[in-house]
């Protein structure tokens, strides 16, 4: 596990949120997105925080944190990248456009680039399969993907970061 | 004007704001509402916009296009050509959506009003009878009434399970407790299905509405919707729903001034696909991980926070207002003998027209791929196609005329799941498939119940050997054999279904596994580990594009003369076949 030092801000309002769900342990899953709503990510010094505010044991957080592959312990890029692996987008070449963006991005599957900027995650249907393959990067989908767009794509934001 | 998940990817909202800029300068906004619908289904052709009165379809629809939509139609009366529906066969143009194959043998239930009204607005639900249900439900019926109606509706969980929703309902009924809970199942995890999502997002109301009715027969004063916090679009759509359906006094305090009250809260999921089965999920809105337990108890006798839960899924729901609006002898007449009604698909793979399809049970896999989808994409050979997501199987052609209904596919040996239907062509590997889904299975197992656990990991390793040509002929014995086990022995309904697409590709594509594992082959060309690429020396012309491109340096030759790959160094990223002009390059 990552240690972060939190800020006494963070930690007020992480205590808000545990707060505003009263504390109650069947709450923990709405807390979590709340909190990595917030933070970008659930890293062990928050899962701490949580677990002391709701007096149960940080196992039972750390346990809910990594059953669940919405929730993450590391920080995501400034721009997280979503590849579809969904069947649809799998018989659709996903894979090709996989190895495309981790060959270009020199990071693997969960990992996030040393600038910060890039992270890269694999998530199971976007539910747009008739623009099959599919890459999400934020919250703007890329559809009919095809691995010789992935460069121009990632230029783009290497473009805008440059801004 | 389709505002999907779908079609907003391909900017749906842009071409909203131009017609709205356009129509207000042609001062037409008062004579014309550009209204934000959900999903018409027909995603292969997004973003889509449909003009009523009569029904004119324009497809692939650009923002640029929007002043020719305004100007053309809108004013002059004349419908632009150029977007509307090409046939492929007659290669002529089709006028309206009631020409075109991909709707014509649909029948719209559970979908009826996705794509007619705006989700965001109450009272276009309500002009489609919207809340009717509800309110002849308990004003004029008892529950028992109602429940006798949704039995002898014949309708079956739309999950994937295929349970009579009305014995279900009448389990949750019949058990005394102070407090019960309705639950929506809105945990759409199967990759590459979004019907659920669909309908949540284009008729959000239908199921508010059926859970009332369900929470008035069996005593339950709150409903809960458990939805993957990966649909955004969905969760704000429902919100707005519940919202709205509080203010008009439809959720709430004293529906319609009667006794019965009842309010409605979403729980989020957060990406696990085991929480689609009904005991994970309540543990999941429980706070806890969603890990399956044994049944019995059922939720109906013991579910969320130990008090009766009964569990519907989206789809079930959706179809319950109708049922009570035109009757359970109308929806009879619907579907199969122990099949009724309709089911909604996921139509997506190497298929023509990708999309959202409703047809009536009884329907054959032919008249839907071949029919509404339009057949195989690019021309080539239909192989397979895999229903029932990573629980279903592969059916072959010889299925192909196999009327759809939830015994026939668990006889052909997949099921119907929640509705995922997934086409292959000849280019895919079925070994490779079974191999996909495991890997599926294996992330998301719960990790409770050893078979599933241990079990689904080994089936892994064991394809994944017979993918890189490892494998041995002992290995589909062992394949086989542990399928079977897992089946038997799991927990719970993902681990028992687990090793089906394993079985079902076993059954009907044993060649190919063969051919893998004897003569090191993969026949689909997909097998990385398996392929050679190899150079054509009579077609190669020497003109060396293809050596500057290999990555990995391991094509030489020199100007005007063929050159050659060395195997041992091809990383076989086939690169170089996509560069070479001249065809010369081929996987062998």
């Amino acid at each position: 596990m990552s240690e972060v030092k939190l800020s006494q801000h963070k930690i007020d309002q992480i205590i808000a949120i545990c707060d505003e769900h009263h504390n109650k342990a069947g709450e923990l899953i709405n807390i979590l997105h709340k909190t990595q709503g917030l933070l970008g990510y659930l890293p062990a010094d928050v899962q701490k925080v949580i677990a002391k505010k709701m007096k149960i044991p940080v196992s039972k957080v750390y346990g809910v944190v990594t059953f669940y592959s919405f929730f993450t312990m590391v920080p995501k890029g400034k721009y997280p990248i979503s590849i579809c692996m969904g069947t649809a987008c799998y018989v659709k070449g996903a894979e090709k456009v996989l190895d495309e963006l981790q060959s270009q991005l020199g990071i693997k599957v969960g990992e996030t680039t040393p600038d910060g900027l890039f992270s890269l995650d694999s998530l199971r249907c976007v539910g747009a399969c008739g623009l099959a393959p599919v890459v999400m990067i934020g919250e703007k989908v890329y559809g009919r993907l095809t691995p010789e767009r992935v460069k121009d794509i990632l230029a783009e934001y290497y473009l805008l970061d440059a801004l | 004007m389709c505002c999907g998940t779908g079609c907003r990817a391909s900017q749906s909202e842009q071409i909203i704001a131009n017609l709205q800029e356009i129509l207000l300068q042609k001062e037409l906004q008062e004579e014309v509402q550009v209204v934000r619908t959900g999903c018409f289904g027909f995603c292969e052709k997004g973003p889509v916009i449909k003009i009523v009165p009569d029904n004119t379809f324009y497809t692939e629809v650009k923002p640029e296009d929007a002043e020719l939509i305004v100007q053309e139609h809108l004013i002059k009366g004349r419908k632009v050509d150029r977007l509307l529906y090409l046939n492929p066969e007659t290669q002529e143009h089709e006028p309206d959506s009631k020409h075109i194959t991909f709707y014509k043998k649909q029948y719209r239930i559970a979908l009826r009003n996705c794509g007619f009204i705006n989700p965001e607005n109450i009272d276009e639900y309500i002009a489609r009878d919207g809340y009717l249900a509800l309110g002849k439900a308990i004003t004029e019926m008892t529950p028992e009434g109602v429940i006798q109606e949704i039995t002898a509706s014949g309708l079956r969980g739309r999950g994937g399970g295929g349970f009579p929703t009305g014995v279900k309902w009448n389990f949750t009924c019949k058990v005394e407790a102070t407090q019960k809970y309705v639950v929506c199942n809105a945990d759409e995890g199967d990759p590459g299905a979004f019907m659920d999502r669909s309908i949540l997002e284009g008729d959000p109301h239908s199921v508010l509405e059926a859970m009332a009715i369900n929470g008035y027969c069996t005593g339950a004063s709150k409903g809960l919707i458990y939805i993957r916090a990966e649909y955004p679009l969905a969760i704000e759509r429902l919100k707005i729903a519940i919202a709205q359906a509080e203010e008009y006094g439809l959720l709430g305090e004293h529906i319609l001034g009667t006794d019965f009250s009842f309010d409605i809260e979403l729980r989020y999921g957060a990406g696990a696909f085991v929480c689609g089965e009904e005991t994970a999920l309540i543990h999941s809105m429980e706070g806890l991980r969603g890990e399956a337990t044994l049944k019995p108890p059922f939720p109906s006798e013991r579910g969320y926070n130990g008090f009766p839960t009964n569990v519907n899924n989206v789809e079930t729901y959706a179809n319950i207002p109708v049922i009570l609006l035109k009757g359970a002898d109308w929806f009879q007449q619907i579907g199969t003998e122990k099949s009724k009604g309709t089911k909604v698909f996921a139509l997506a793979g190497k298929v023509n027209n990708v999309g959202l399809i409703e047809v009536p049970m009884g329907t054959t896999l032919r008249e839907v791929i071949f029919g509404i989808g339009g057949g195989i994409k690019d021309g080539k050979r239909f192989k397979a196609v895999q229903t029932g997501g990573p629980s279903g199987g592969c059916l072959t052609d010889k299925h192909l005329d196999r009327p759809i209904d939830y015994d026939n596919l668990i006889q052909a040996g997949s099921m119907m799941g929640s509705g995922g239907m997934i086409v292959m062509d000849e280019d895919d590997c079925m070994v490779a498939m079974a191999k996909f889904y495991l890997d599926f299975t294996v992330e998301e197992s719960c990790g409770k119940c050893s078979p599933c656990r241990i079990g689904n990991k080994r089936l892994y390793e064991i394809l994944d050997r017979i993918t890189k040509g490892r494998g041995t002929l002992d290995d589909l014995d062992n394949l086989r054999n542990l399928g079977s086990v897992i089946k038997d022995t799991a927990l719970c309904g993902l681990g028992q279904t687990s090793p089906n697409p394993v079985l079902s590709t076993l059954d009907n594509f044993m060649e190919e596994y063969e051919a893998h594992i004897i003569d090191h082959k993969c026949p689909a060309g997909q097998c990385k580990a398996l392929l050679s690429y190899v150079i054509d020396p009579y077609k190669c012309t020497g003109c060396t594009l293809c050596a500057r491109n290999c990555p990995a340096n391991a094509i030489t030759g020199e100007r005007k003369i063929p050159h050659v790959i060395d195997t041992k160094l091809c990383i076989k990223c086939g690169v170089c076949m996509e560069k070479c002009r001249f065809g010369a390059i081929t996987v062998q």
